[in-house]
């Protein structure tokens, strides 16, 4: 099927009709009894593998299913804040690639997806958070990836309503920017990425929960949803907070636990803040939408939970953080909250390989940070699907890291505690 | 913010508690006899159980005991009396 460009033309085109003549972005098919390919999960991960797996690998007999509605997970719960600063080469090559795709991705998918490369900054409140930094910038610069690190004057210049004056409960002593950071419309990703996979063959099917995963001995065969079985050889497993219950289904045991994270948006603000702001030490950061939102994430709650939802306290915590940074933000009211589940890994790294079952794929474990992984996390994902090998960037991420000890140890080293 | 049944203090603020994770993963006695899966098992894999959770908290701002309590880890519940 033919995909319906968007352009200045078509929108011009469709506006003399009145708006009416618009074609859906997507199919909404029965599922078929056999694909290739099976993608559990339709977020943002999760589409973008079925779309990767359709243009790079030409596998477009895929389908994803998605147990509620596309983007309705994580994808459409989070900060939307996409950077790749981390300390480790490993990690930062692999978020690099994910941030190179980002900034084509607007072109590639025809879909805008608001992707506003406005930096990033992470301050540093003590000496040794300046040490940190330092080490991390130069890491990166190593890796090939922007970074500088910036002291307090230039900080105030850029952020005006920030409090950097010596007696503040957080002094800032300075920051790291990467300004090829930013952000992007979460929403859009995912609908970007299910329209132009859409076109290319895909299946999407949303409201199908698969409740059992069919195997032959140690091959997987298929899987068991509320929309029957479908079969398929291969399966790839993107369900963020649920990955332990996949995994359950298939007998396998994953190195993770599924904890509340939330994040909330104020009511609308004129422009006063223009960049990213995040603190590892004090765990919140900031960023104003286009709706003049500000959006504000915490950190994860300590207990595990499927909930979608945390404890008010674990807001408090971070909204306390965000006012001694921006004492002007104290009496703006908060509009919106919502919590989702993320899956932990010991070392707050991915999981993106094999499992020990031929056929089955897990993609998992990214914990607070996975949005900016998205285009990224796909591309990789659907590399190791359809060669049923890892690409060199995600072959450090498998499950056997935990059985060799290879960790990538990213708890604390990454711009942000996770 | 959950209301949490210290077995010593009675119900507290979930503020003045620290987490402990799953409930009921023993030390192998023998570690240098396991194999590098077993012990992987051990150090890193979790059930993460959706539904109901045994699992360890620590009074910390308290009387600083452990305990283990059963949670259902979609609703938030704890289990009354369970052992």
């Amino acid at each position: 099927m033919t995909r319906q460009k968007y352009s200045i033309f078509s929108l011009l085109r469709n506006a003399v009709s009145h708006n009416e003549n618009w074609r859906q972005a997507w199919r909404s098919p029965a599922p078929r009894k056999k694909y290739d390919a099976l993608i559990i999960g339709g977020g943002g991960h999760g589409l973008a593998t079925a779309y990767y797996l359709a243009k790079e690998h030409g596998i477009r007999n895929v389908a994803v299913l998605e147990k509620g509605w596309i983007g309705g997970g994580n994808t459409g719960r989070n900060t939307t804040i996409v950077r790749s600063n981390y300390l480790w080469t490993e990690a930062a090559l692999f978020y690099e690639k994910s941030l190179k795709l980002w900034e084509g991705l607007s072109r590639d998918l025809n879909y805008n997806v608001m992707f506003s490369q406005r930096g990033v900054y992470n301050m540093g409140h003590s000496l040794q958070d300046m040490r940190d930094i330092e080490r991390r910038v130069g890491a990166n610069r190593l890796d090939g990836i922007d970074a500088e690190v910036v002291m307090p004057a230039r900080i105030k210049a850029a952020i005006p309503m920030i409090d950097i004056s010596p007696g503040a409960r957080y002094p800032i002593l300075g920051a790291s920017l990467q300004r090829r950071a930013g952000v992007a419309r979460h929403d859009a990703v995912a609908w970007g990425f299910a329209r132009a996979a859409d076109a290319l063959g895909v299946d999407i099917i949303q409201q199908c929960e698969v409740t059992g995963i069919c195997r032959n001995g140690s091959r997987v065969t298929g899987v068991e949803s509320s929309r029957g079985r479908i079969e398929a050889d291969r399966i790839g497993v993107v369900v963020a907070g649920h990955a332990s219950v996949l995994a359950q289904m298939a007998g396998l045991r994953l190195p993770l636990e599924s904890h509340p994270l939330q994040a909330y948006v104020s009511e609308p603000l004129k422009p006063v803040l223009d960049t990213v702001v995040m603190s590892n030490a004090v765990h919140g950061y900031i960023s104003q939408s286009d709706k003049g939102e500000l959006v504000v994430g915490a950190g994860i709650d300590a207990y595990t939970g499927y909930g979608q939802r945390g404890s008010f306290h674990t807001i408090e915590h971070a909204m306390q953080a965000i006012i001694e940074l921006f004492p002007a933000f104290s009496r703006v009211r908060m509009l919106r909250q919502w919590g989702g589940i993320v899956d932990v890994a010991p070392d707050a790294c991915p999981i993106i390989g094999k499992t020990p079952l031929q056929g089955l794929y897990f993609n998992c474990g990214w914990g607070t940070g996975g949005f900016k992984a998205t285009p990224g996390s796909g591309w990789a994902f659907a590399h190791t699907i359809a060669r049923d090998r890892p690409h060199e960037l995600n072959a450090p991420f498998g499950l056997e890291r935990f059985t060799t000890g290879a960790l990538i140890d990213e708890h604390g080293a990454a711009a942000v505690a996770h | 913010m959950l209301l949490i049944k210290c077995p010593w203090c009675g119900p507290r603020d979930e503020s003045e508690f620290s987490y402990g994770g799953e409930a009921d993963i023993v030390r192998p006695a023998e570690p240098d006899a396991l194999t590098d899966e077993e012990w992987a098992d051990y150090l890193f894999m979790r059930s993460n159980t959706r539904g109901l959770h045994r699992e360890q908290w620590v009074h910390e701002h308290g009387c600083r005991r452990w305990f283990v309590l059963e949670r259902d880890t979609v609703t938030y519940q704890f289990t009354e009396n369970a052992t």
